[in-house]
């Protein structure tokens, strides 16, 4: 159905956009391997001078690198784990016929329609608050002190509000992905023989995982990037506990002003999502096909 | 499935869906009605859920105090005119990939996808010098620009598989009916593809909504939107959790309830189609 | 007006050429029906033709206008496509007017014709509605006249009839039928049934593999197929082909003969076989029989004929039917 005609017009139709992002992409991309390079600081503008990889080792070198990574990995993993785990038993149960099953489908989708700055101040102030949060008051009415869950667990309190978060969008999409699962194959198993479980962990757990994979690369991507909860609950504290990769870059670029180092620490960043995202591409590049 | 359910597995199941739905929502719930509270009763303790004297008075203290309509104003011709320029680009792009595919037109696609992929940490640096030296810091064109570009991928995707399921024979059908490329667009793939845009819309104009990492750091007082201005609330003075549920109410009402109807989308766009 | 040639016509798809060199002319007024197994180039023959592809080589001349490098809408031809492509947001009032609105037409004049091309089609009670809520045979209608209001050199039909059912293709045919001999407009239409190629067609293009095998008439094309390929794809049941001793006698690789040019008998015959199954129709019987050395013939019978599985029963061929062919799968006169 392609005639001469209609492709030199697609390709014309398509430029602007390929451009765009094409600039989008490597004029940052390269301004920032090249500061990384640099020693440059905001502050002492116009004494740049090209370090080689002295930044990176520094980076490298610096205890808050290592916390740093370690955080990033915490974050996303226990993210992963809530979501993922939680998400399928969630959409297993949606899947079920219920009552008023429209509604608790969108009580579900809510947390993820909230823009992370409310969420994670809401938690914090509202809820996680040793003196003033509902979790403080119901701590003390079973007869517990209030616990300081952003003083003494700040990592894991971002994970848990960030877990909240992306709960609906796992359970959404295995849902999805469920709702789609074909009843001839599971009324062939039945007639088969196959009992409850059989059925479930043979048909079903196969189906799921593909769509659980795509969850886990997806959320991983967006998870690795981090930020706003960090930024308006700890601050990346106390001292690096709760400082992730981006977090770090942030600090080291804005608050301190080496931009030096922080677009050292960009590149790992992106060196680390771009492992991630070769795994999606190829999962996303096997449906394209479809 | 065809079978009868017995009733009473029914009400089982609903009384435990319910209750992890509200569970689930119950910060969000938390915050509509704290909203309406004084501050002494928003940090009541034992603390109070239904029976109160509702107030507006922080909805009105939240607008004097810090012009909270300027940055909802922000947040609105943000988000919108993103989505909007976006959805400019990204047509003609999407229509010529989806009905004249070439060889390259998946890895195109798929390139797009990963610019998605890039920690905007990694680019953060050079996009904020170059912003101070254009002077687009704080301005809402900036923010616009770049709210545009990250969210162009998932635009353009979401256009290309709406797209793909309009029948090419129809368009082939107009043309040998004498429509030459505009009449084309005008008259027949626009109204077919309505419903397709209309969901790329709002999709992203919820994303740009809640875009938080450079709608952060990319903005001060002037263009600030919702996110950067509930930011704020992080290190307040004086009693305060009435007003910022008031503040947050207010942000996250509109994007409630356009993600009524986005579910759909919701999967579509964000898992660039890989479940179905 | 509707005259349409092509000259050494090809067409690839990248190093694959599905269309070697190919001649055809198809004269004004004529119902030419494109017909061939799946694969063979027929619908991309006339996608050729409409302007939707591209040729590789070789030109198109439509009354006597050059139009090898004319897009479609310029080439003053009318298609309807297998699955309608009828324009589901507008009404069929507005599917059967667009042609006209492309062409500028101004309003008074499309209404009569859109008004004249309902009533010959029968769609005049459903102007107004979509075509989500038209029967395949009513959309089928639609197609038919947002073509007709083109008033094209010709019309172009990719397999029209396929989305039918068989009660519902059997009335289109000959409503397609009855057009064409209304508009006297020459029409080009691509099958894979060639049962519809028979009853429909002033010529038949029999294509296979991208090669024309045939260009005649139906009737030519039964009785005088040139070669292996046209005589078995021509006539249903098939040509039964026989190789090897009884072509001694016809001086031929192989000979064919057509089921229904066999007499059966249960005491003498030509041939000598086993009946396998028997297809009772009540108004003709098909007999499947298995002759050994030359696996299984079918012959048709008008009225019954009472075999049963497992019977011994004879074959005599009509001699004036008998095809020779010779070791190319030529046909030998």
């Amino acid at each position: 159905m392609a005639t001469d005609h209609s492709r030199t017009a697609a390709r014309i139709m398509i430029s602007p956009a390929v451009i765009l992002l094409l600039a989008w992409m490597i004029v940052p991309l390269a301004m920032t391997l090249y500061f990384s390079f640099l020693r440059y600081n905001l502050l002492m503008p116009g004494m740049e001078e090209w370090i080689g990889f002295d930044n990176y080792v520094y980076f490298f070198e610096d205890p808050a690198f290592k916390a740093a990574i370690i955080n990033t990995l915490v974050l996303v993993i226990g993210v992963l784990l809530i979501t993922v785990v939680g998400g399928t038993l969630l959409a297993l149960l949606l899947d079920q016929p219920m009552f008023g099953q429209g509604i608790v489908r969108i009580l579900t989708i809510a947390p993820f329609l909230v823009m992370p700055t409310v969420s994670a101040l809401v938690w914090k102030n509202m809820f996680m608050n040793p003196v003033n949060g509902l979790f403080a008051h119901l701590f003390k009415a079973l007869g517990f002190a209030p616990y300081d869950f952003l003083g003494n667990a700040p990592l894991a309190s971002i994970v848990f509000m960030v877990a909240w978060m992306w709960l609906p969008f796992a359970a959404l999409i295995l849902l999805t992905a469920l709702q789609s699962l074909d009843q001839e194959q599971i009324e062939a198993a039945e007639m088969d023989g196959a009992g409850a479980f059989a059925r479930f962990f043979y048909i079903v757990v196969p189906h799921l995982s593909r769509a659980a994979t795509v969850v886990i690369l997806i959320e991983t991507i967006f998870l690795l990037s981090v930020f706003a909860e960090i930024l308006v609950t700890t601050n990346g504290g106390p001292g690096y506990a709760s400082t992730n990769l981006t977090y770090l870059v942030y600090v080291q670029s804005l608050l301190q002003f080496d931009v030096g180092a922080g677009a050292a620490g960009g590149v790992i960043a992106i060196i680390l999502a771009n492992i991630v995202a070769i795994f999606l591409m190829r999962m996303i590049g096997k449906n394209l096909d479809a | 499935m065809a079978r009868k359910v017995s009733t009473s597995r029914k009400l089982i199941v609903t009384a435990v869906a319910w209750t992890i739905g509200i569970l689930l929502f119950f910060p969000i719930l938390w915050i509509f009605l704290t909203s309406f509270k004084t501050e002494a009763v928003a940090i009541a303790d034992p603390p109070v859920f239904l029976f109160f004297d509702w107030t507006t008075e922080n909805y009105t203290t939240v607008q004097e105090r810090s012009n909270y309509f300027r940055h909802f104003w922000n947040s609105v011709v943000i988000s919108i005119g993103s989505t909007v320029l976006g959805l400019i680009i990204a047509v003609p792009a999407a229509w010529a990939m989806a009905f004249v595919p070439g060889k390259r037109t998946k890895d195109v696609l798929m390139w797009m996808l990963s610019t998605k992929m890039l920690p905007p940490v990694g680019v953060l640096i050079p996009i904020y010098l170059l912003f101070r030296d254009m002077g687009l810091l704080d301005t809402r064109i900036g923010l616009t620009i770049v709210l545009m570009l990250i969210n162009l991928p998932i635009i353009v995707w979401m256009l290309y598989t709406y797209f793909r399921e309009i029948p090419g024979e129809i368009l082939e059908a107009s043309r040998m009916d004498g429509a030459s490329l505009r009449d084309e667009i005008i008259y027949v793939l626009t109204p077919m593809a309505v419903p397709g845009i209309a969901s790329t819309l709002l999709l992203n104009i919820i994303l740009a909504w809640n875009e938080a990492f450079w709608t952060l750091n990319l903005t001060a007082a002037k263009a600030a939107p919702l996110t950067a201005f509930i930011a704020s609330y992080s290190s307040p003075e004086g009693l305060f959790y009435a007003k910022l549920s008031a503040a947050s109410t207010m942000a996250i009402a509109p994007i409630m309830i356009l993600g009524w109807f986005s579910q759909k989308q919701l999967v579509r766009g964000l898992t660039f189609g890989a479940v179905k | 007006m509707g005259r349409i040639t092509l000259n050494q016509i090809t067409k690839s798809f990248g190093d694959k050429q599905v269309i070697p060199p190919l001649d055809l002319e198809i004269n004004d007024g004529e119902f030419v029906v494109f017909v061939g197994p799946s694969g063979c180039g027929k619908s991309t023959l006339l996608r050729l033709i409409a302007g939707l592809e591209d040729v590789s080589s070789g030109d198109i001349v439509i009354d006597g206008t050059p139009a090898t490098d004319l897009p479609p809408a310029k080439r003053g031809l009318a298609m309807v496509f297998q699955s309608y492509a009828l324009y589901p947001h507008m009404s069929v009032r507005k599917n059967i007017a667009f042609p006209l609105k492309m062409a500028k037409t101004d309003k008074a004049e499309i209404d009569r014709k859109v008004t004249n091309a309902a009533e010959v089609l029968n769609l005049t009670d459903y102007l107004d509605n979509r075509p989500g809520q038209l029967s395949g045979g009513q959309r089928q209608r639609v197609a038919i006249g947002r073509a007709i209001v083109r008033e094209p050199a010709a019309f172009l039909f990719d397999e029209p009839l396929s989305n039918l059912d068989a009660a519902l293709r059997v009335n289109m045919r000959a409503e397609i039928s009855e057009l064409h001999q209304q508009l006297a407009t020459t029409m080009v239409y691509v099958t894979h049934d060639q049962v519809e190629a028979m009853t429909m067609a002033d010529k038949i293009v029999v294509l296979h593999a991208g090669v024309i095998e045939q260009v005649g008439s139906p009737l030519e094309l039964y009785e005088r197929p040139r070669n292996r390929f046209v005589a078995g794809f021509i006539g249903s049941p098939k040509m039964n082909f026989l190789e090897g001793e009884p072509t001694a006698a016809y001086d031929a690789h192989a000979i064919g003969v057509r089921p229904e040019h066999i007499t059966l008998s249960k005491t003498e015959g030509t041939w000598q076989g086993t009946v396998g199954l028997a297809e009772h129709l009540g108004s003709d019987t098909f007999v499947r029989i298995a002759v050994p050395g030359q696996g299984d013939m079918i012959v048709r019978t008008i009225g019954d004929f009472a075999v049963k599985p497992g019977e011994t029963v004879f074959l005599t061929p009509d001699p004036a039917k008998i095809h020779r062919f010779d070791a190319t799968g030529l046909a030998l006169r």
